[in-house]
């Protein structure tokens, strides 16, 4: 059994106006792993970083890094941490290379250029390294905020939305680079609230809304556990209406006649499809063709959030 | 200690000021020396002796003061609002860095500075006066816990300013007026009775007064109150930067 890296207890975070952001959240992160945290904008994503990254003042509650009490053992925590916002806060006539050395001084690590130009290699910026960052375009000053985060060569990295509002060819380039740093070992949890994010990165899967976590799962198991499958059935004759003996088998016809689409939970003890093939032989159809096909995480996180909402549990 | 955190943020602060040399330097040199122009060569020359010395030497340390002053409040307060106006202050708040380790790398930069500007402006007078400073030690001594106090203060203003107007105002309402009021220009024996009473409530003339006995051995109020006020001006910004990081007053929601 892996031991968490990062262990968030009972954590409650209200703003001064009331708003509560983080309604008792608890949560574990392994070592290693990549962890996406989902949820619609405003749901306490970048609340839940701060908190633990000392930027936001929690209201109660109890956060360990690596053991350490973020509170009361600050800086041991800290150093395991590298943060990249959401927004891209750079200086703008700074150089890169400055910005990058001067996040490794605060986080307390000596000057090591030879550190410094493998991180800005890694992340294809050595080139760019004596340009001062307003000539960078916005995909390489996001680059930069890695370079800062991972300059003190934290264990946990939080990526506050990498991708928001960037290009479909830089988030695919961001993915990349987000691969490569959980296979060099390091331990990642990014926000997003692009579904695709998640299912395309994370070994687990964190739905969080309205200052809530909804769930934490394995990606393939939440898939299996909450995913509903649907069976197509293409016939060989196009007919006008549902035949008799599959009017109680829960079937819909599309709108040419040519298809029936049946919905099943995976993790019903009895999915249907045995019956349904029977009623099918029954009223004397003719199969041409059958596919199966998996609901998207989007699918699953819309009813989650739909669920909440009529406040059942997920 | 994370004592590389200082030197981090001390080393970024000098390069900006070095980057910026001409807004930072010379542009406070040049407005000074016109003030030796117009004060101390052209008005000056009408003006008897004041205390036994000549009006354009006179003035020497009260300027040096008005220019540290401003100078040490602009470049701290600058400092430590700049990362919040651009949002870079997340790396501080999120760094393994006390308080105390932040504050000391934005205010030992910015009292560099104003100390670097005093010095320059020290040498200039060179070219306007004859002047003499009698207590070179205590000069040093008066300068650099002037540049460190008012650096710390003008920390403060930085945190506590949420726009560039806030940034402004303190030093342009109160900052200036209390400079000019404090005898950077005058004796304040030269006051009637009253305004002289009313004068030893400016803290800033404790400042000058001990500044200028260590060029010309002579005080508006005597020296123990001096060290006194700056030391005490001091210590109350060190305790209010203390509340700040500990309650995260402005700066951590």
């Amino acid at each position: 059994m892996p031991t968490p890296i990062l262990s968030v207890d009972a954590l409650n975070k209200t703003y001064d106006g009331g708003f509560v952001a983080l309604d008792n959240v608890s949560l574990e992160i392994m070592e290693g792993e990549i962890l996406a945290l989902l949820g619609p904008n405003g749901a306490g994503k970048t609340t839940l970083i701060s908190a633990i990254c000392g930027i936001v003042q929690p209201t109660s509650g109890r956060v360990t890094v690596g053991g350490f009490d973020t509170q009361s053992q600050y800086r041991g925590a800290r150093d395991l941490i590298g943060l990249v916002p959401q927004e891209i806060n750079l200086e703008p006539f700074e150089k890169v290379i400055n910005t990058v050395r001067f996040s490794r001084g605060l986080f307390g690590k000596p000057r090591d250029d030879a550190k410094i130009e493998q991180i800005l290699r890694q992340l294809s910026l050595w080139d760019k390294k004596d340009n001062a960052i307003r000539e960078l375009s916005g995909g390489m000053k996001r680059r930069v905020l890695i370079a800062k985060a991972l300059s003190h060569e934290p264990r946990v990295l939080f990526l506050d939305e990498p991708t928001a509002g960037v290009d479909v060819e830089l988030r695919r380039d961001m993915w990349e680079i987000v691969r490569a740093l959980s296979d060099s070992g390091v331990t990642i949890i990014l926000t997003t609230h692009y579904i695709e994010e998640a299912e395309a990165m994370a070994d687990r899967v964190g739905v969080i809304n309205k200052g809530q976590i909804l769930l934490v799962e394995e990606k393939a198991a939440l898939m299996a556990r909450m995913g509903q499958k649907e069976l197509r059935i293409d016939l060989n004759k196009k007919i006008d209406a549902i035949p008799e003996e599959l009017a109680d088998r829960d079937v819909e016809l599309s709108d040419d006649g040519q298809r029936l689409i049946y919905r099943y939970d995976t993790r019903a003890e009895r999915t249907g499809i045995v019956r349904l093939l029977s009623a099918l032989q029954a009223a004397g159809l003719s199969v041409a063709d059958v596919e199966t096909k998996q609901s998207s995480l989007e699918e699953i996180f819309v009813g989650l959030l739909q669920d909440q909402e009529e406040g059942v549990a997920p | 200690m994370n004592l590389q955190a200082v030197r981090a943020i001390y080393v970024f602060e000098m390069a900006r000021t070095f980057r910026t040399i001409a807004q930072s330097i010379i542009s406070p040199v040049l407005s000074t020396s016109l003030y030796f122009i117009v004060f101390g060569t052209a008005i000056g020359s009408r003006i008897d002796q004041v205390e036994g010395v000549s009006y354009g030497a006179f003035i020497v340390p009260g300027l040096i003061m008005l220019t540290v002053l401003t100078q040490s409040i602009a470049n701290a307060s600058f400092g430590i609002y700049f990362p919040k106006f651009i949002g870079t202050i997340y790396e501080l708040l999120s760094a393994p860095a006390s308080f105390l380790e932040i504050t000391a790398g934005y205010v030992l930069a910015a009292a560099t500075k104003s100390f670097m500007i005093g010095l320059i402006i020290l040498v200039t007078a060179f070219f306007f006066v004859d002047l003499q400073i009698l207590h070179p030690i205590w000069m040093l001594t008066f300068l650099v816990l002037t540049c460190l106090s008012f650096s710390l203060f003008g920390f403060i203003i930085g945190i506590w300013a949420q726009n560039f107007e806030q940034l402004q105002l303190i030093p342009l309402l109160a900052v200036t007026p209390l400079v000019f009021l404090g005898g950077a220009f005058y004796s304040i024996t030269m006051l009637p009775e009253g305004w002289q009473a009313v004068s030893l409530f400016n803290p800033v003339v404790y400042l000058v007064s001990g500044f200028r006995w260590s060029f010309f051995g002579q005080a508006d109020v005597a020296l123990v109150w001096s060290i006194i006020a700056i030391l005490g001006f001091t210590g109350a910004c060190i305790l209010t930067i203390g509340w700040i990081f500990k309650t995260g007053w402005r700066i951590r929601a």
